[in-house]
This record gives C-alpha cells, structure tokens and sequence, in this order.
C-alpha cells in the first residue's frame, strides 16, 4: 500500500495501481476516452491528462502508477488547460453531428465536449471524412466520428479473443476496420458499441429507433443460457428498445453475449400469437380466454377419463421460470400423471437417478479463474455458452491448460494445448482412453469391475496420454460436459468415466447445461423421478424420449416450445404429437407446423415480459421482474396454469399473486453446492456406423431468439449445409456432390453438402433446431447420406 | 473478389521467413511479420490480401494483425507500383523548406498525381511522412537512396539518371 494525495484529500491504495483507477474507486472523475477497467492501457487519447506535483509535465492519469507520496491534481489550471487542449484536438476531425447521431445524449465524446470543450471552433479548414464500413447486421459503422481510442480494437483482440478489427494507416489516415469488409464474428461483438466512448460504432437493429433520453431504463436477467447475464433493458411505450449489460463482476462483467443483446427483436416477431385460439373440426378460431381455458380443460379431463392420467403427458423448455415449472409439474402431478420433462435434447436417460438435486457448473466463474486444467468435453463452448467461453480464455490467458475432447474440430478464441477430435462422434473412446492412460499410470487408482472392463480393449494413443498427464499433474482441474455430451446417445457411460478420472484427479466435473434455466427445472421437479426440492418421486414418469417414442401419451400440454426445433426427434415427435388426441400449446409464438399439430394455443409471454426466478448453473438464485407489460392477450404461464389447475378442480391452485407462488416454491430454491457424483455403467447403447452430430446453433436455441431478425443475418446462422471429409465423401461415392439425399428413419431430405475436414471419418455434421433439419429425425442418431438422383437431367 | 485467389509462399520465401523466425523466441513468431512482408514485397513488388494472408497463416497471426502492419508502413505497396517509387516528404520541416514546390514540379514532370503511375509503368509518385532526413529538408526516397536539400533542378538530375538507368 501506498499513500497518495488526489486534490488534497489523502489515499491509500495498492501499489502498481494507476492514477485513475484509484481516482475512480475515490470517485474523483477524471475525464478518459481509451482508458477502459477491462482492457489494456492504451493511453493514446491523453484525455486524463493530470497534474503531478513536481512533474513539469501533465501526466496521463490511465498510465502513470502511483508513487508513495505522489500529489495528484486532476482540476488545477495545468490539468485542465492540458484537458482543454486534448478536446480542441479531438474535436478537429470529429463531425457536428450529434442530433442524428443514435449515441448523443450518453455520449462520452459529447459530455466531456460540454465540460472542456470551447464554443467556437478555431478550426476552420476542411474535416477529415471517413468511408463507413460494413461489418455485419449488428453493428453500425460511422467512422468519420471515430477518435481512435483503440477501444474495440482492444476488446477484440484481449476480451473476444478474435483481432477482428484493426488499426489500419496512420496518422491522418488511421482508420478502425477490417480493411477486408467482412462480418464481424466474435458471438461478443456488441460489447463493441459499448465500449465506443462515442457514436462510431453503435446498435444496428436499435438505430434511428429512440433517443437515449426518452428511454427507460429496467434490470433484467439474459434467459438463453446457464449464465443468467445481468442485463438492463432500455424501454419505451412498453416496448424493449435495446439490451445493454448490467455489471456483475461475479457473472458477466460488465459484458453480454450478443444473443442475449439482440434476442429481444424476437419479442415482436409476426409470429407472436396474441389471442387464445382452439382447432374445431380442423379449423382455427380465436376465443377468449375463458372459453380457451374450457376447452382445453374439457379435452385434457376427456383423455385422463377414458385412459387414465398415465396418458398425460408435459413438456417444458429450459427457458421456463422456477413459478412455471413448479406450477406446471403441481398441475400434472395432482392429475396424477408424473410424465413431465424439461431435458427436451437429451438422448440418454439411464442415469438420471444419479443427478444430485440440480446439474451444477462444478466451479462458479469466478472459480474457474483459479483452474489450472480445463478439460471440455463435448462442448462448442464459444457457441453454447459464451460468457463461460470467454472465463475460460480468460483462465487460459493466466496460466490454464485448456483440453478438448470433440466429435469435431473446431476454432477456439483461446489457446487449447491439446484436442482429440474423435471419430464417428465416440466421446466415450475419447474420455476412456484418458481414464486408460491414468489407470496405467498409476498403481493406486482402482477402477471398478465395470470400468476395468470397458477399458480392457481400449489403447490409448499420444494425445490421450498427454491429456492424462495434464489432468495427473492438476492442482485444481475442471472437466465441462457441454450439449454435445450431454446430449450424446451415450451421455450417461460418458458422464461416468468422467466421474471415475474426477474422481482420481484434482478435478471437479460441472454440467453446462441448455437453457436458461435448466437447474431451476430440477429443483422445481419439473422431471419425471423428482418432485420439488430434488426428493426422489415414488412414481416414476416418462422422460421427454419416451413420452414422444413410446404412443402411449395421448395428451400433452407444451410450455414455451416447438417440437420441430426444440426436441431431439424433430420429425417423430411431430407426428407422434399429430396422432395424440389433444396438444395444448402455451406458446409465445404460432408456426405452420404448430397449427398442424396442435389444438389449442394459449399465448403466452415470453420472460421478458413477467417477472419470475431462474437458477443458473452456478446455483444462483436470479429473480427478475418485467421488462414491458404482456403484448394483447398474452398472459405469464403462471396465471395460465393457475386457472386450468382451478378449471380441473386441482386442490392447491389458489395463488392470488406471483408471490404467492414464490413463497411456496421458496424452500425448495436450494442454493447450497451440491455433490455431484456418477458411477459408470457400460453403454446400452451402440453407436450408429455413421453418426449425425447436431449442434444446436447459437442463434437457434430457443423460440425467441430463433426469431430475432439482426441475430438471423450474421454468419452464424447461415446454414452449414451437411458436412463430411473428403474421405467420406469419397466412401460414399460423393466427392463431387454439391446436394446429398440425408435419410433418417423414415424422413429424407435433400440439403447441400460440404465438404470439411474439420469433421473426423464415421460423423455427419448437421445442425439441429433450423428450418432445414426439422423434417429430419434424431440429432446422434445413423444418418445415410446418397447420391442425388435427378430423373430431369 | 481478391480473397478467392491465393497466394502460395515460394520454398525461398519461407527460408528467408524463417531465418527470422529463428531470431525470436517460438512463441514470438509474429515478430517476423515485418521482415516476412518485405521478402514477399521484394519478390512480387507490392503485397496484395492473399499474399498478406499467406504470411498471417504462415506466422499464426491474425489476418487483421498483419494488415495493420502493412498499411501503417510506407514502405509497403499495397497496390503494384511503376518501377521506381519515388517517395516524397510532406512533413512539417520539409513542408517549412517549400516541399510543395518539389511535389508540384514532380506531379508536373511525371504527369501523375500522389499514388499514380506513369503510362511507361516507370515511376511512382508516393506521399510520406517524415523520412526523418529533416536537416537537409525537403527530401525525398527513390531506389533505396535519399536525396536532401532538393530543388527543381535536383529532381530533374534524379528522374534523368533513373530514367537512363532504366
Ligand atoms: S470505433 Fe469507437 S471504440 Fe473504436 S477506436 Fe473508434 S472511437 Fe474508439
Ligand atoms: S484515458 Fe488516459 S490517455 Fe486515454
Ligand atoms: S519532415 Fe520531411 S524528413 Fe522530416
């Protein structure tokens, strides 16, 4: 510690801080462009130029540290000339054009222009003028207002980890772009507009749309992924206008992913359904609630009567609040049917009894800065959760080894030391072969019989071993299950060995599971095995597989999702629920394939429009309130489910307030750790001679963002066709192929093939949850692909 | 368009990369990257994308990494130039010393503006920053040798020697 003197006021401080980072946490404000808590210094603007007592010179408040002693004057007449003059030079070459400019009024270039800036210019030659460039549908470019702060340059290149953007030419000629034009695609890029101290880089989807005074400013909580990002939404006449970060150094730093950003242009999307409509002899018509609500009533009693309550079925997204999946599971559970599940993408349930009360994330962000080995293990991090993604680059940029087991190559945004991409999509090989190499290595691990003798036949090669020996010498490693083992046909086998290596290793094993509120969905017993509070049910019900696979649910309501993106058999699970008597939909939105299947749509609110609580994969219990008032006859699930429990005279339903809920629901939101621990069983299940891998992408996750126009245009939602090697293609008679007949089960599709070694030999890389794949069948499931045959040719 | 065609570096290119390469630490590659560049310019006179690409893969840099070096050096020809490049100071002391009749009278012989070639593809006329020859300002760059305390005259005794050097 040092003691230093800003205006006359005595401080302590740690020594090596800067300037102005005490000055901040002291509240002095000194003025600053580059500068920025989160990124490198740059000191290039010399805005913050201060006065240091004995130093003739000003200093730059953002680079100079601290001294014992040091005299800081932040508004003496040297600062402040120094100050003034710094301003008169930034505004040479910047435009006059704040009132069209999306960023005056919470301009740092236009507030500090009101602090130092003169009246009169006394510049009077001609400005210099920038060409704007096209960086993609979600940031809008006007560099002629740029004052080359370097800030989004350094966010690319420190926080994103992607050097996107550049510095090109010099002096006079310096300018902030690509030079290439092309998209930015860091899945973090917003966070640019933030940064920009002014109106360069601002929101496309948001331009010319408000004026930041007239906004309204409202905390919120991100609802796409474990996370559960601190957001502020910027409102007007109940509408969301823009999402910005709101700072939690514990989660997301001052930081959102761009999914969470621009999500909320799906609030108002044209499929939005906003009335209550019921199907009556094959056509649709608008109700009222009441009626909706009767009739969906009527039909649910008219299956449980004729064929029990066991006909029943429910199906949550993720995406659910705690109060909706608690109500809901309440709702099925006093009909006396237990088949309700929330793990719509999951293939493999037979260790389901094993789960502790929630799936955890093993270590909290913040732990994960102190983990010296991280292993992902079947996860496209950067794409699945990006806020973890960029916690791990940060982990690897202090000092972690970052380890990869994938069905597929793919590129990181940080350094990964070693990758094993295995072959036909085998994760479990890939995993065994580590837990290989360290039974060899070591006399005192003893697996099990059922482990021995999985590993009996398995010889592991260098990568393996290195891989080993990374997580043997760890002080304090993580292996991450991400989606694609999570949902792999042989999760549970996986999810075992992963245990068994934790187990004889420094290392914590953590879920990162889908959704926003996955953890919340256990705790809520919002499963077929566990009722609220993670007690195991003495009635066991059907997992989402079985409840679309098995024809003997011949009803089923649907909370917040669509069958043909969000389940894992898209096209069974269509027409299974096109055979049931009744599908009651509560749904944000309305498709062609939702009006075919379904017979009642209750139109729902999305979570930005309710308030509600979310558990996030850390254990963190976020509550949230609305961000706008519902839109027409939407209504928050809760009030929906409260109503059809009351109409079928379930006992228990009387809840006059979302608090009501709440404090029922209250001692079941455990947020204690819980111990997570899987024993290994060998598979049951063979994997396919050609296995389909199918990510969901980023920006199809779920029913908003699905529908989110700016998000749609970036690159990533482009569809990457189906994706072989050249090997394979070759095997399969397809190297010159431009289109491949796709065969699942008994659905066939004709999509553009492409060839990418990126993919090992024995996998088929194709997407699931987009338009182009919802007439397909299971996402890990054999895939045949053939030659197109055109009879016009 | 240019970044469908590609550019491979010759076997040369690469040993003379990688004399450099060796100069650094390994995990320094990327300090080669302005010596890489001038071994690519030397042999193909300028440095289009693909060839700027080829050595951002060549030393795992970013792309835009590599740009940003050779758009911030003059020295660089981001576009082919005529066979001598004639780099001209405009900077503040050579601007004092009455640099713009030396630009004038050059734009007057060539016939050609800042970044314009003659029609014969001989010379180049180029604007740079300070050469840092300011003592015998206003100075230019032509060939791999300055010229100081330039006149019209001067300028008309370099162009004649160059164009029969030619
Ligand atoms: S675009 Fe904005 S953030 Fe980037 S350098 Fe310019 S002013 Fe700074
Ligand atoms: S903030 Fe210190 S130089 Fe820019
Ligand atoms: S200003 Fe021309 S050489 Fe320095």
């Amino acid at each position: 510690m040092v003691e230093i003197e800003i205006n006359g006021k005595k401080i302590e401080a740690a020594q090596g801080s800067m300037i102005i980072e005490v000055a901040d946490q002291h509240d002095v404000r000194i003025p600053r462009f580059c500068y920025h808590k989160k990124l490198s210094v740059a000191a290039n603007c010399r805005m913050c130029l201060v006065e240091v007592g004995d130093v003739r010179k000003p200093l730059p408040a953002c680079a100079t540290p601290i001294t014992q002693g040091m005299k800081v004057f932040t508004r003496s007449k040297l600062a402040l000339d120094a100050q003034r003059a710094v301003m008169e030079f930034l505004l040479i070459n910047h435009p006059l054009d704040c009132p069209v400019c999306d960023q005056g009024g919470e301009c740092e270039l236009q507030d500090l222009a009101m602090g130092y800036g003169r009246d009169v210019s006394r510049f009077n030659l001609g400005k210099r003028a920038v060409s704007d460039h096209d960086v993609g549908p979600l940031i809008e470019t006007e560099m002629t207002r740029c004052i080359h702060c370097t800030r989004c340059v350094r966010f690319g290149k420190e926080i994103a980890g992607l050097h996107e953007l550049g510095v090109m030419n010099r002096g006079e000629h310096l300018e902030i772009s690509t030079l290439v034009g092309r998209a930015i695609t860091s899945e973090l890029s917003g966070n640019m507009i933030d940064v920009c101290p002014v109106g360069a880089l601002t929101s496309k989807p948001y331009r010319f749309s408000a004026r930041a005074w007239e906004l309204t400013q409202r905390p919120g909580i991100a609802a796409h992924d474990g996370v559960g990002s601190y957001i502020y939404a910027h409102t007007i006449h109940n509408e969301v206008k823009r999402i910005v970060p709101r700072e939690c150094e514990a989660l997301n730093e001052t930081w959102v992913s761009d999914r969470d950003r621009f999500s909320y242009e799906g609030l108002y999307h044209k499929d939005r359904v906003l009335t209550p409509k019921i199907k009556r002899n094959g056509h649709w018509e608008e109700v009222n609630w009441s009626d909706a609500l009767a009739f969906a009533a009527e039909r649910l009693r008219a299956v449980s009567d004729t064929q029990g309550a066991d006909a029943l079925g429910a199906l949550a997204s993720p995406n659910s609040s705690c109060e909706e999946f608690y109500l809901f599971q309440k709702l099925m559970r006093g009909l006396g049917s237990a088949h309700i599940d929330h793990r719509l993408r999951q293939h493999d349930f037979s260790d389901e009894n094993q789960f502790a009360a929630y799936p955890h994330s093993g270590v909290t962000l913040t732990e994960l800065a102190k983990a010296d080995v991280i292993l992902l293990l079947g996860s496209i991090v950067r794409k699945e959760q990006p806020i973890v993604a960029h916690r791990i680059r940060m982990a690897s940029l202090t000092g972690a080894t970052v380890l990869v087991v994938n069905p597929l190559d793919d590129t990181f945004q940080f350094n990964v030391a070693s990758k094993q991409i295995v072959p036909g999509g085998d994760l479990l090989l890939g995993i065994a072969k580590i837990a290989k190499a360290l039974v060899a290595g070591s006399e005192k691990i003893k697996p099990s019989a059922a482990i021995a003798e999985f590993l009996k036949d398995i010889t592991v090669d260098d990568t393996a071993q290195q891989q080993a020996n990374y997580l043997k010498d760890a002080k304090q490693a993580v292996i991450f299950l991400g989606a694609l083992a999570l949902n792999h046909p042989q999760a549970a086998a996986i999810r075992g060995m992963a245990d068994f290596i934790a187990q004889h290793t420094q290392t914590t094993l953590g879920l990162l599971c889908e959704g926003a509120n996955s953890a919340g969905a256990y705790l809520m017993g919002a499963v077929p095995h566990r009722l609220p509070g993670g007690q195991n049910s003495t009635k066991q019900g059907e997992s989402t597989q079985a409840m679309v696979l098995s024809e003997k649910i011949n009803a089923m309501i649907l909370l917040g999702l669509e069958a043909e993106y969000d389940l894992a058999y898209a096209h069974r699970a269509q027409k299974a629920l096109k055979n049931m008597q009744t599908v009651i939909a509560l749904t944000a939105y309305q498709t062609p394939h939702l009006l075919n299947y379904a017979e009642v749509i209750l139109p729902i609110t999305p979570s930005a429009e309710m308030a509600g609580t979310f558990v996030n994969m850390q254990g963190d219990t976020l509550a949230f309130s609305a961000l706008t008032s519902p839109q027409g006859q939407s209504r928050p699930a809760w009030k929906i489910l409260r109503v059809l429990a009351n109409l079928l005279a379930i006992e228990g339903f009387d809840y006059q307030t979302l608090e009501d809920v709440q404090q029922e629901i209250a001692p079941h939101l455990t947020t204690a750790k819980p111990t997570q621990r899987w024993s290994f069983a060998a598979p049951q299940l063979e994997l396919a001679e050609r296995l389909r891998i199918a990510p969901v992408p980023i920006y199809a996750q779920d029913p908003l963002v699905r529908r989110a126009t700016a998000l749609q245009h970036t690159p990533d939602a482009a569809f990457g066709g189906v994706r072989i090697n050249s090997a394979e293609a070759q095997a399969l008679g397809l190297a010159q192929a431009l289109e491949v007949l796709v065969r699942q089960q008994e659905c066939e599709v004709r999509l553009p093939l492409v060839i990418d070694e990126h993919i090992p030999n024995g996998a088929v890389y194709l997407a699931s949850g987009i338009p182009e794949t919802r007439d397909l069948d299971g996402a890990y499931e054999a895939i045949y692909l053939e030659q197109v045959v055109d009879n016009h040719a | 368009m240019e970044q469908l065609i590609t550019f491979e570096l010759t076997p040369k290119m690469r040993l003379d990369i990688d004399a450099w390469v060796n100069k650094f630490p390994p995990e320094k590659k990327s300090s080669a990257v302005i010596a890489a560049l001038t071994i690519v310019q030397n042999q193909e006179n300028w440095l289009s994308l693909a060839m700027m690409n080829a050595v951002a893969d060549y030393l795992h840099m970013p792309q835009s990494a590599v740009y940003e070096v050779a758009t911030f050096y003059s020295m660089y020809n981001l576009e082919p130039t005529g066979q001598y490049r004639i780099d001209v100071c405009t900077n503040v002391s050579c601007m004092l010393c009455g640099c713009d009749t030396i630009v004038a009278h050059l734009k007057e012989r060539l016939n050609i503006g800042f970044g314009e070639t003659t029609k014969d593809g001989r010379f180049t006329l180029k604007e740079v920053e300070c050469l840092a020859a300011c003592g015998g300002a206003p100075a230019l760059q032509v060939d791999g040798q300055y010229h100081e305390h330039l006149t019209p005259e001067k300028v008309d005794a370099i162009l004649a020697r160059l164009e029969a050097k030619a």
